[in-house]
């Protein structure tokens, strides 16, 4: 892919990082307010996308990053699954919440496996979301390699 | 009763484009069309006139609410969406490489 | 049992997560891993068919410990406890023959990803006490699927793919507008919930303005004869193991399954409360076994004659379902069982054939028998089987839908279904008289045998057929006739699920 101009890449290095900052703290806070992991993995996956687009990648780059996000995809659905089993194994129903049932108001670590849940969500959506990013942009290393 | 009557015209439009138009690109726009108008159906589903949200108790405060379930369930039909949308994009991109084209006229080599 | 439902959507979707990641380690691995997690799913759900036969309750498992109207409930009955023995029944041999079916292609992992996923799905919408959990996985199912049958990227797969694809979703999305009238009008989600609020509302003509959508949605999942045009494109253009799974399990979990829970147990149908609706369905049976058996004979293709064969197949147990007697459900259900393994077995058994000769076409092979006889009898008693040769699973499964038809006093149906069973056993013949035994004037082409992997897939599927058949009676008393009852008790799936 070719890069932009250097107005855009300017202004895409300066908002890339808040994105992703934000995007952090909407998966974060999750439990709390707004959003979750969903919304917030798609923001940290913008981030990523942002910097794409306006600096342009090469095939190299193309390929670790496809290595990278399957890898994270894969690893958040275990890590989705591993949240779930835990009240399993505890001897509750499957996605039993284990310590507290309510998130209490301002307080991050609360509501129990809810932000585990939410940041194992957010881990998968973000990697799945900047995959199929590449696999659909950065098709030319993609469709090289075959099925 | 009209949100509705738009939501079914919306359904209607995405039909016709995926009925009539010949390019696959407009096809999947089509789909998206009708995806978003089942999507706002079931979202417009959660407020009902003088009705209670189901986890509130207070009936005063309930009334200011509106059913906040089927939005939760728009949000999972939207991410489905993301990935049929995606899905039949990679499709059609394949399909592209392979017949140099996007009209679904040319596109038949199977037969039957 | 009680702890063990959730396993049968948590193993296949732990499998699809596993399988990327142990792919960086060694290739050997993710053969491995999947090939597991069908034999474990096997044994699960032989394991949960003892429990429920040997008179345990059916167990009603609660998500996150959130009590049934308001949380989201798993429901393992009799029924769902077949349709998961279907599922992994066939899910199993299939993932037996990948092994070196997919020698040809690089992406090992994303197959198996792809296959595990779509296994989790059929799994779940089996077991799921919930409509929107249902249309979830229904969604999961069906999109492994897309994906899978353009899995081999040629120019014809991935025409196969986008076609299904826009069939399979516009009935998706009507399967939404349906569940979304639901809610708006019961305000529950829980099929058990939902029943009771719909039987309390009766038959208005609301109730027949949500069924429709729905209907055609899963009509387009099950092949029916007028939405039946992705089936045979994308039958001949998956993966064999894939079109094995796709005719023998996917239609009728995501297609038959899923309308013969709703229209019985959610929406409280039945023959005699609703006449002119099971009228309806025995007509599509009807069309669907005419119109896919006069399709099928003409076929010079011996995978597309196979799929439209299916589409004959899917009308019988639609047939069974709309003549709505107790015999005729029985034989439906049995037919579900009996045509998933032989029709599985013969998309296989047709791959092997096509792997080791190079041809799809009917008059380019010929003389099979010699050089590969294992593929070549398993092909034949597949055969047998679906055409209704007894003693094996199909004959019985025939017969008792014909049994129902006159019990009904429907004789023309009844003997147009005989008739058309004759059809299948015509239209088989043919495969098997000139691709398997030599003919006059035509030299047996030269093969050699499938590798032993494929051919224990096989062999597997064959045992299957004829254990069916030879032992019906066991399979029919443990098996598939709890299963009927729940749908004749109807609603009393509510009062079983909610407690009291």
């Amino acid at each position: 892919m070719r890069g932009m101009t250097s107005i855009v890449q300017t202004v895409a290095g300066l908002v890339a990082g808040m994105l992703f900052l934000y995007g952090c703290y909407i998966t974060l806070h999750g439990h709390l307010t707004p959003g979750g992991g969903f919304a917030g993995g798609v923001i940290v996956a913008a981030s990523f996308i942002l910097m794409s687009l306006a600096f342009g990648s090469v095939e190299d780059s193309e390929r670790s990053s496809y290595r990278f996000s399957s890898f994270f995809e894969s690893l958040g659905g275990l890590l989705f699954l591993g949240v779930g089993l835990v009240g399993y194994f505890a001897g509750y129903a499957f996605l039993n919440n284990l310590w507290a049932m309510v998130g209490r108001p301002l307080h991050l670590v609360s509501g129990g496996i809810i932000p585990l849940a939410n940041i194992a969500i957010g881990l998968k959506v973000g990697a799945g979301l900047w995959a199929i990013f590449l696999a659909l942009g950065a098709s030319q290393y993609v469709m090289k390699e075959g099925p | 009763m009209i949100p509705f009557l738009v939501c079914v015209l919306l359904f209607l439009f995405g039909l016709y484009a995926i009925v009539v138009k010949r390019n696959l690109i407009k096809m999947i726009i089509g789909f998206c069309f009708m995806e978003y108008a089942v999507n706002l159906f079931f979202a417009f589903a959660g407020f009902k006139r003088e009705a209670l949200a189901p986890i509130i108790t207070d009936p005063d405060m309930a009334r200011n609410f509106v059913d906040p379930l089927p939005q939760a369930l728009v949000l999972t039909a939207i991410v489905i969406g993301l990935a049929t949308t995606a899905l039949m994009l990679a499709l059609a991109m394949r399909i592209y490489a392979k017949y140099k084209t996007f009209d679904i006229t040319e596109i038949r080599r199977l037969k039957g | 049992m009680d702890r063990l439902v959730p396993l049968f959507v948590v193993l296949p979707l732990a499998g699809a997560f596993l399988v990327p990641l142990l792919a960086k380690l060694w290739r050997g691995l993710t053969d491995i891993t999947a090939n597991l997690v069908g034999a474990v799913l096997v044994g699960l759900s032989v394991y949960g068919l003892v429990h429920l036969a040997t008179g345990s309750p059916a167990v009603v498992y609660k998500m996150g410990g959130w009590m049934p109207p308001l949380g989201i409930t798993l429901v393992y009955d009799s029924l769902s406890a077949l349709v998961v023995l279907i599922t992994n029944l066939v899910g199993f041999p299939a993932l037996l023959f990948s092994v070196r079916y997919l020698d040809k292609f690089t992406g090992r992992w994303r197959y198996y990803t792809l296959f595990m996923l779509l296994l989790a799905g059929m799994n779940g919408v089996a077991i799921s006490g919930d409509m929107f959990n249902m249309f979830v996985f229904i969604e999961i199912a069906a999109i492994a699927s897309y994906a899978l049958v353009a899995f081999g990227t040629e120019a014809e797969e991935l025409e196969a793919g986008f076609k299904y694809m826009v069939m399979g979703e516009i009935g998706g999305l009507a399967i939404l507008f349906s569940i979304a009238m639901l809610y708006a009008k019961t305000s529950t989600l829980n099929m058990a919930d939902m029943s009771q609020v719909l039987a309390r509302m009766g038959q208005t003509p609301w109730f027949w303005l949500v069924l429709g959508p729905m209907l055609v949605g899963f009509a387009i999942k099950m092949a029916m004869v007028p939405f039946h045009s992705w089936l045979p494109d994308a039958h001949l253009s998956a993966p064999a193991p894939v079109s094995a799974m796709l005719s023998g399990v996917f239609i009728k979990v995501l297609g038959v399954y899923a309308m013969v829970r709703v229209v019985f147990n959610v929406f409280g149908l039945a023959r005699a409360t609703a006449p002119a609706f099971f009228n309806m369905l025995v007509g599509f049976g009807l069309v669907s076994i005419i119109a896919g058996g006069l399709l099928a004979i003409t076929q010079k293709n011996y995978k597309r004659l196979l799929a439209y064969s299916t589409v004959s197949q899917v009308g019988y147990i639609l047939l069974g379902f709309g003549i709505g007697n107790h015999w005729a459900i029985v034989g439906a259900l049995f037919h579900m069982l009996a045509h998933a393994v032989t029709k599985g077995l013969l998309f296989l058994a047709s791959r092997s054939v096509e792997r080791q000769t190079g041809s799809r076409e009917i008059g380019t092979i010929g003389g099979l028998e010699k050089s590969m006889p294992i593929t070549a009898w398993s092909y034949i008693l597949g055969s047998m089987s679906l055409a209704g040769v007894p003693p094996f699973a199909g004959f019985f499964s025939k017969l008792f839908i014909i049994l129902g038809a006159v019990a009904a006093k429907m004789y023309w149906v009844a003997i147009l279904a005989a008739l058309f069973s004759t059809v299948t056993l015509g239209y088989l013949l043919k495969v098997i008289n000139s691709v398997f035994f030599s003919r006059k004037g035509v030299e047996p082409t030269p093969a050699k045998e499938s590798p032993p992997m494929m051919l224990l897939a096989m062999v597997m599927l064959v045992v299957l057929a004829f254990a069916f058949g030879v032992g019906f009676k066991p399979v029919l008393d443990w098996v598939v006739r709890p299963a009927a009852e729940v749908l004749f008790s109807g609603l009393a799936y509510a009062r079983m699920v909610l407690g009291g």
